[in-house]
């Protein structure tokens, strides 16, 4: 669920001209090369697909974890970004791409597991895989913990100014509230605009319930005149200027977002909310298993994952990583918030195809609800299209006829 | 058969792997259910969206007409010039089309805002905030910004055509300005409006990222709606290419009845 930090990437940009050397983990002691050199000289390469700025990658100073890996194990990465779950899964059921290491979210990974896409991990050969915390193992996206490493996680908040908003903040009614009319942003994908309104109306976000999501829809309409825009990446720059004040988005987003502007406060609405984890899956088919593991393993290597998620911003299931983070970052609310919060959270389940069509149908129907026009109209302009050549054409013969004497 | 014409097989085997098999496929989706077997539901489906269709036909329609008004009086004027200015002038506007489109459009975002430029200078002067971005207001502005030098270019290679002298004789048999613009010109410059409306309206009708960049997300656009049945949440690629199908009988319909005018209107020029 990682979002393009749009002003970070030009500091990035900037940084980047620094020659780094900060390399601590490259370090070859650390790790067991008896295992990282196993494919040392064979010129292996595997294909890595992840979230948009979504890894370490060197600028700041920071770890550069595929360079690292590289270095490590002489396995060169081809890594290459998406930006939505829908694109991975499109990419992969066109069937166009070959990847080895993918790292969609909760939801999409029980989809791809249902309809056999991924391939069944060999945890032998992830002996890192003790590092993920108890609690973010067999999760209920993969009951059994066959196909899946969790990579990140991070729950889903509202985001709100205190220059306009004075009031406290803790339910999702306030992106209901008539006073903020213009300053509220919404989501733009139907999944994350609908789960927070079906937690508000206290429904399940995996209700199959086709009536509860049909209320859901009217809240959602009621709130369209409200709304200044529905928006995902542009929410940094909107957020950031003051151009809105209140928006719900990602707690680790928030993070960098307040980095910029202190008049940023996060909460996790009483109703509850979603709590994604976005892990490390092998697509069904992958040419270079093996290596894939290798470097699934290397991600959970405690100093690599504590550096990598210093870096994206948002909470790791690794608990040996977890222990090397600052403690200030350790405590920090937002990024790991205590207990009682994090009970009140749900997933993302993979939906039956019939509710995630009615869904979107509905999504639709939410952002294009103005005028009813009659669904006849189209007919009747093919019809009056047509016609309309017809008679052009034997009007145009007929003038021609007339003509031919001269 | 002559050698010229194995020069055309590159082109040839261009068109017929990367456009006429995909359009096949898309026909071949708008008729299928997942498994595969033959429906018309995805067809029938569509008229759910009409809405958002007859919105995309209507903003396209009023963006087309605005660049018609903006860009007919610019390309007359322009062609009457000497050629080292008109060189200038079509560059001039040739210009920002060597930006991104992209670009280009998040640009007016900043312009747009409710903190951008155009309400802090009004601001300055005490009038608004006023409500400029996520409006189709918006949107036409965008379309007519990116897609006015399609409407200008075409026109101007028409009107530079105009031999001045057939102006002038018009002039000379006593006819006014009105009269010269009616008879002489307008005939004269049918072909280059029929293919600038054509050359603004279909890409304007299909656009999908203006919509989501200055609308605000909630003026949907037929594009944005194709958009969304392929990398949306339920990836429905049947219902997707059957709304393809329908943008393309659309665009392909408004484009016959521009032509029918065309001949017409050619037909008439002969006939005077």
């Amino acid at each position: 669920m990682k979002r393009k930090k749009l002003l970070c990437a030009l500091a990035a940009c900037l940084l980047a001209l620094i020659p780094f050397n900060a390399f601590a983990a490259g370090e070859d002691g650390e790790y067991d090369m008896a295992y990282y050199g196993q494919f040392a000289g064979q010129n292996a390469s595997i294909n890595v697909f992840n979230w948009g700025e979504y890894i370490s990658d060197g600028s700041d100073g920071a770890l550069d974890v595929n360079k690292a890996f590289e270095e490590l194990t002489g396995i060169k990465v081809n890594y290459s970004t998406f930006a939505t779950n829908e694109e991975l899964y499109s990419k992969l059921k066109g069937g166009g791409a070959q990847y080895d290491v993918i790292i969609p979210s909760d939801y999409m990974i029980a989809r791809m597991i249902a309809e056999d896409m991924l391939e069944e991990l060999d945890f032998e050969s992830i002996p890192a895989f003790e590092n993920i915390d108890e609690q973010y193992r067999n999760p209920e996206y993969d009951p059994e913990n066959r196909y899946s490493v969790p990579y990140t996680w991070g729950t889903v908040g509202i985001i709100y100014n205190i220059g306009t908003v004075e009031e406290p903040v803790d339910s999702w009614s306030i992106l209901w509230d008539e006073q903020y009319r213009g300053d509220i942003l919404m989501f733009s994908n139907s999944r994350d605009a609908f789960g927070l309104t079906q937690k508000l109306l206290g429904y399940s976000l995996n209700t199959e319930d086709h009536d509860e999501l049909r209320a859901a829809c009217e809240k959602l309409k009621d709130q369209k005149p409200l709304v200044q825009a529905y928006v995902m990446d542009e929410i940094f720059d909107k957020m950031l200027s003051g151009e809105a004040a209140i928006a719900p988005y990602y707690a680790g987003d928030y993070l960098i977002m307040a980095e910029d502007n202190e008049d940023l406060r996060f909460s996790i609405p009483k109703e509850g909310t979603n709590l994604f984890v976005d892990a490390v899956c092998i697509p069904k088919g992958a040419a270079h298993k093996a290596a894939a593991e290798l470097y699934i393993n290397f991600l959970c290597e405690p100093r690599v994952a504590a550096d990598n998620i210093e870096y994206i911003g948002y909470s790791t299931p690794n608990k040996a990583a977890f222990e090397l983070l600052d403690e200030e970052v350790q405590n920090d609310p937002v990024c790991y918030p205590p207990p009682e919060v994090l009970e009140n959270t749900e997933p993302f389940l993979a939906l039956s195809p019939e509710t995630s069509l009615l869904l979107d149908s509905l999504w639709t129907e939410v952002l294009s609800t103005d005028k009813g026009y009659n669904k006849w109209i189209m007919p009747v302009f093919v019809v009056v299209a047509v016609g309309f050549s017809i008679g052009i054409n034997l009007a145009r013969r007929y003038r021609k006829k007339k003509d031919s004497p001269y | 058969m002559s050698k010229a014409k194995y020069a055309a097989l590159p082109y040839l085997v261009w068109m017929v792997v990367f456009t006429i098999i995909p359009m096949l496929l898309i026909l071949v989706f708008a008729f299928t259910t997942p498994d595969g077997g033959f429906t018309i539901k995805n067809i029938s489906d569509v008229g759910k969206y009409t809405d958002v269709i007859m919105k995309s036909i209507w903003l396209a329609a009023i963006a087309t007409a605005v660049c018609l008004l903006l860009g007919y009086p610019l390309a007359y004027i322009l062609s009457r010039q000497s050629a080292r200015s008109q060189q200038i002038g079509l560059m001039l506007i040739m210009l920002p089309m060597w930006m991104s489109f992209l670009l280009r459009t998040f640009a007016w975002m900043t312009l747009l805002e409710k903190t951008g430029v155009i309400n802090r200078v009004l601001g300055m002067i005490g009038l608004g905030p006023f409500e400029l971005i996520n409006t189709s207001g918006a949107v036409v502005l965008g379309m007519v910004y990116n897609y006015l030098p399609f409407m200008i270019l075409p026109l101007h290679s028409i009107m530079v055509k105009i031999d001045h002298s057939v102006i002038e004789a018009a002039q000379d048999l006593g006819a006014g300005s009105m009269k010269v613009f009616s008879k002489v010109v307008l005939p004269l410059s049918m072909p280059g409006i029929s293919s600038g409306i054509t050359m603004v309206f279909v890409p304007a009708v299909s656009t999908f990222i203006i919509s989501k960049m200055l609308g605000g997300g909630s003026n949907l656009m037929i594009g944005d709606l194709i958009d969304m049945q392929f990398l949306g949440n339920a990836y429905n690629p049947h219902l997707g290419s059957a709304i393809s199908l329908v943008l393309m009988v659309i665009v392909l319909l408004c484009m016959s009845v521009m032509n029918q005018f065309d001949d017409s209107e050619e037909m008439e020029g002969m006939l005077i």
